[in-house]
């Protein structure tokens, strides 16, 4: 509506909510109807208003696929870097400058697949970012192939007979790496993600939260699980809340009980924080701590 | 802008060449370096991770070549003067996100310490062969900036220069030494900090709602911000308007690859930077760069003394390439002999720059070792048949 | 021009060696010094080498070819290296650990025993700038004053003192014996 004609008949503009973080000049968004990459955007916005971040320091770098495009909806510093490697370009994001609040937002086999060595280092230097990794058990983006996530037995364009490779579990990788955040929600859980997204937002150090996420187009068609909402359905009747569990028991099989919560929450120092602490530490006042390009001598 | 005194280590020093690199790296105000060990350019980083703590920036050893790279694109981002140091292999691995520093417009530095190829090849021996890659290793269309020291002095200087022009035209710079150089030892002049003029990025003055972050400014180069500044950008390596948003379609692909490559084709004239000796009346031009420029200066002595009349063309920046100077020369002499440690790479550049005008003979070298002046030598006596 | 290889195996600090002979050559005497160095990929005791081209002006090709000067401080180093010296060279040798073979003419030969003084001196870890010293009076290649100088920067500042007294025993070693040769 236009807004000459929105004054004339007297009506309010009405903003969108999340006006304030969204690129709302970019939507409608490419994702599929009942995608629920959308619903972990809204809830990481939720959280964004939540934590009190002041926002101009936020920067989300996605990597390649479906959730790879998040970066390019936020109204945030956002980089869409290449397959794999939005850990990396995070990494270079936080220590060019230590201000910076850095959020990594991709896919399974984004962060996981491609990029898994990336992840593992991140979380065992405890390099300062939050990793928010859509699962939704394949490469959606290029048209449903075998992803690390994939459960064994379900079907993938290159698995047509069905899974052989054990997938990983994705909490237990992250929590034996040192990660100090690690949680799991599904997209149904929008105020429980929401809060967890709060929570890992205001920590140091390397979160993760896996965030289990329909694709009706590619994966359920293929493996007949029916839509969007049939599988949102599954989640209701399927997920189990467990905080504090055993990582080690959080595996998903095809169409099995999902276990979600917040399973690690500790203190552990960070890439920066040693860093500087062990310089003062050798140098004393001759180390001269780097507090980004616009700190002044 | 005039380089910073407490990141300058004035004076006369006996350093290697990639010792050198480092030095110039934190004397152009490089404040993150991420890079993963590898022979014969570990030396750069070593130094660097010594020095770094009392100097300020940060130094990482990430997991691999793939994650250095991504990182120094990030950190060009969020404001800083970024490198990152390899070899052959991790050069390879490299070229994924060269890619992305080139989309994005990244300035940043890469320093390659060229050894013998292909796949593991020489670790610990000389070569000149990724001269090709550098130039078109990554996918896609796209132009760098290239240039080849032949000692450690020329490393430190290069170093910067290579910082300079990066961060003038937002591309990657990259300083394609070679083993030879990196680990000969030399007499290194560091000058005072205040005879060493650094190049500012060149940020914008526009509010948030006026700046476009991929407009073409002067020289066809944008203006830049920093990630954390408020103007809440996009940057992707999928081809993007000059909002910085995706557009699919080839009238943008048109529009923003051509930017991406005239923004050096058109500027070529200032960042083009060569040597140039006795070529007014030269019958010979021996057009060289990095390590094969210096042997091959016995081999001109010599053919001069026998009164051969031998120009010099040597090549401080390779990439962008001397195109004009070489077709002009071409039009005067005989031949450009060209010595390169590889089977025929800048050479082919001659062949295609020199339009038929005159013949273009390579001097190869398989690697492992730097020519012997005498082949150079013959070289030219061919040449002159 | 001069050509000089220092030879050994990898520990020795022959590596080191070469590194103050460039340095006192470019920064103190006023001449080109070009340090090159090669090793085997073992870290430890494998035959290492550091060649130094010395030139009035600058030094172009950075190898040596054929070396005026050897310097041997191991036996396969020696034999590695022997046949290549220049016919009229000039062979330096640690006599506690070469054994030389049949000796060529007109090479001229010296020898010290620079690893056992080291070792009287308290740390045979030092030998390499015994034998510096000893290079230093014997080919007069580099000035005393410029070898001296060279030591600063060049070994942990702590042990500068003990390296500065190791450089004087082999220099003082050389001259005497050019002395009493003479």
């Amino acid at each position: 509506m236009n807004e000459t004609l929105t004054k004339e008949m007297g009506v309010i503009e009405e903003k969108h909510p999340m006006e304030n973080i969204l690129r709302m000049d970019r939507i409608p968004h490419i994702w599929c109807p009942t995608c629920g990459i959308g619903i972990a955007v809204t809830s990481f916005a939720i959280a964004l208003e939540k934590s009190k971040i002041p926002l101009d320091q936020v920067c989300v770098v996605s990597g390649i696929g479906c959730s790879g495009r998040v970066a390019g909806y936020v109204k945030l510093d956002s980089f869409h870097s290449t397959h794999g490697r939005a850990i990396p370009f995070a990494t270079g994001l936080k220590l060019g400058n230590p201000k910076l609040k850095t959020v990594v937002f991709s896919g399974d086999g984004d962060i996981i697949g491609i990029g898994g060595n990336h992840f593992i280092h991140s979380a065992r230097r405890n390099m300062d970012m939050l990793v928010l990794c859509i699962n939704n058990f394949i490469y959606a983006m290029t048209g449903g192939q075998l992803a690390a996530t994939t459960p064994l037995t379900a079907n993938t364009s290159t698995s047509p007979y069905g899974n052989y490779e054990t997938p990983f579990n994705l909490p237990y990788l992250a929590d034996s790496c040192g990660a100090v955040y690690v949680a799991r929600w599904t997209v149904l859980h929008v105020r429980r993600l929401a809060n967890s997204i709060t929570e890992a937002l205001n920590k140091k150090g390397f979160s993760f939260i896996e965030i289990i996420c329909p694709c009706s187009t590619i994966y359920a068609r293929r493996n007949r699980l029916g839509s969007g909402l049939d599988l949102m359905k599954f989640y209701h009747d399927n997920s189990i809340i467990k905080h504090g569990a055993n990582t080690k028991e959080l595996d998903i099989g095809f169409q099995q009980k999902i276990i979600v919560g917040k399973f690690v929450d500790r203190e552990r120092p960070t890439f920066l924080e040693s860093l500087n602490d062990w310089n003062r530490k050798v140098f004393g006042d001759k180390f001269k701590e780097y507090g980004g390009p616009d700190d002044g001598d | 802008m005039k380089a910073d005194p407490k990141r300058v280590l004035t004076g006369e020093h006996y350093l290697d060449g990639d010792h050198a690199c480092a030095e110039g790296a934190l004397a152009a105000g490089c404040t993150f370096i991420a890079g993963y060990p590898i022979t014969p350019s570990t030396e750069v980083v070593e130094r660097i991770s010594e020095r770094i703590p009392t100097v300020g920036g940060i130094f990482i050893q990430m997991e691999d070549e793939l994650a250095s790279m991504a990182a120094v694109v990030g950190a060009s981002w969020s404001g800083a003067k970024a490198l990152t140091v390899t070899s052959g292999p991790g050069f390879s691995l490299m070229m994924e996100n060269i890619g992305l520093a080139c989309m994005l417009e990244a300035p940043c530095v890469i320093i390659n310490v060229q050894r013998g190829g292909p796949s593991t090849g020489l670790p610990t021996l000389t070569g000149q062969a990724d001269m090709m890659q550098v130039r078109w290793g990554s996918h896609g269309d796209y132009e760098i900036i290239a240039l080849s020291p032949n000692s450690p002095q020329e490393c430190f200087f290069f170093t910067i220069k290579a910082f300079n022009l990066s961060e003038k035209y937002r591309v990657p710079a990259f300083v394609m030494t070679d083993e030879c150089v990196g680990h000969m030892t030399e007499k290194v002049i560091i000058p005072e900090a205040d005879k060493i003029e650094l190049f500012q990025r060149r940020y914008t003055k526009l509010p948030p709602e006026e700046y476009l972050p991929f407009k073409p400014g002067p020289n066809l180069v944008p203006e830049m911000v920093k990630a954390g500044d408020g103007y809440r950008i996009h940057a992707t390596g999928l081809t993007h308007d000059e909002k910085g948003y995706p557009v699919m379609n080839w009238e943008a692909q048109e529009k923003l690859v051509r930017r991406l490559v005239e923004k050096i084709r058109k500027n070529a004239d200032d960042i083009v930077e060569y040597e140039e000796e006795e070529t007014d009346d030269a019958e010979i031009v021996l057009l060289s760069y990095g390590i094969s420029s210096r042997v091959a200066i016995p081999a001109i002595q010599k053919a001069r003394a026998e009164g051969i009349k031998v120009g010099v063309l040597r090549l401080i920046v390779v990439w962008p390439f001397p195109e004009k100077r070489v077709y002009e020369l071409s039009k005067k002499i005989k031949a450009f002999v060209v010595p390169e440690i590889n089977y025929g790479q800048i050479v082919l550049e001659v062949e295609r720059s020199v339009h038929g005008e005159c013949d273009a003979i390579l001097v190869p070298h398989g690697g492992g070792w730097v020519h012997n002046p005498e082949d150079i030598y013959r070289g030219i006596k061919e040449a002159v048949k | 021009m001069t050509e000089i290889r220092i030879s050994g195996f990898g520990g020795q600090g022959i590596i080191r060696c070469g590194y103050i002979i460039g340095k006192a050559a470019s920064i103190y005497d006023g001449k080109s010094a070009t340090l090159t160095q090669s090793f085997g990929p073992e870290a430890r005791g494998s035959a290492c080498s550091a060649q130094v081209v010395i030139e009035k002006d600058r030094v172009l090709y950075p190898y040596i070819t054929v070396p005026n000067i050897l310097v041997a401080m191991s036996q396969e180093a020696y034999t590695k290296f022997e046949s290549n010296l220049e016919k009229n060279g000039i062979l330096l040798i640690d006599q506690d650990l070469v054994k030389p073979e049949k000796r060529r003419d007109q090479i001229k030969f010296y020898s010290i025993p620079a690893t056992r003084i080291a070792e009287e001196m308290g740390n045979k870890i030092i030998a390499n700038i015994v034998m510096l010293g000893f290079f230093t009076a014997v080919t007069k290649v580099i000035t005393k004053e410029a070898g001296r100088k060279a030591i600063f920067g060049s070994v942990p500042e702590r042990y500068i003192e003990l390296n500065l007294k190791a450089f004087d025993q082999g220099y003082e070693f050389g001259k005497k014996l050019l002395s009493e040769s003479s």
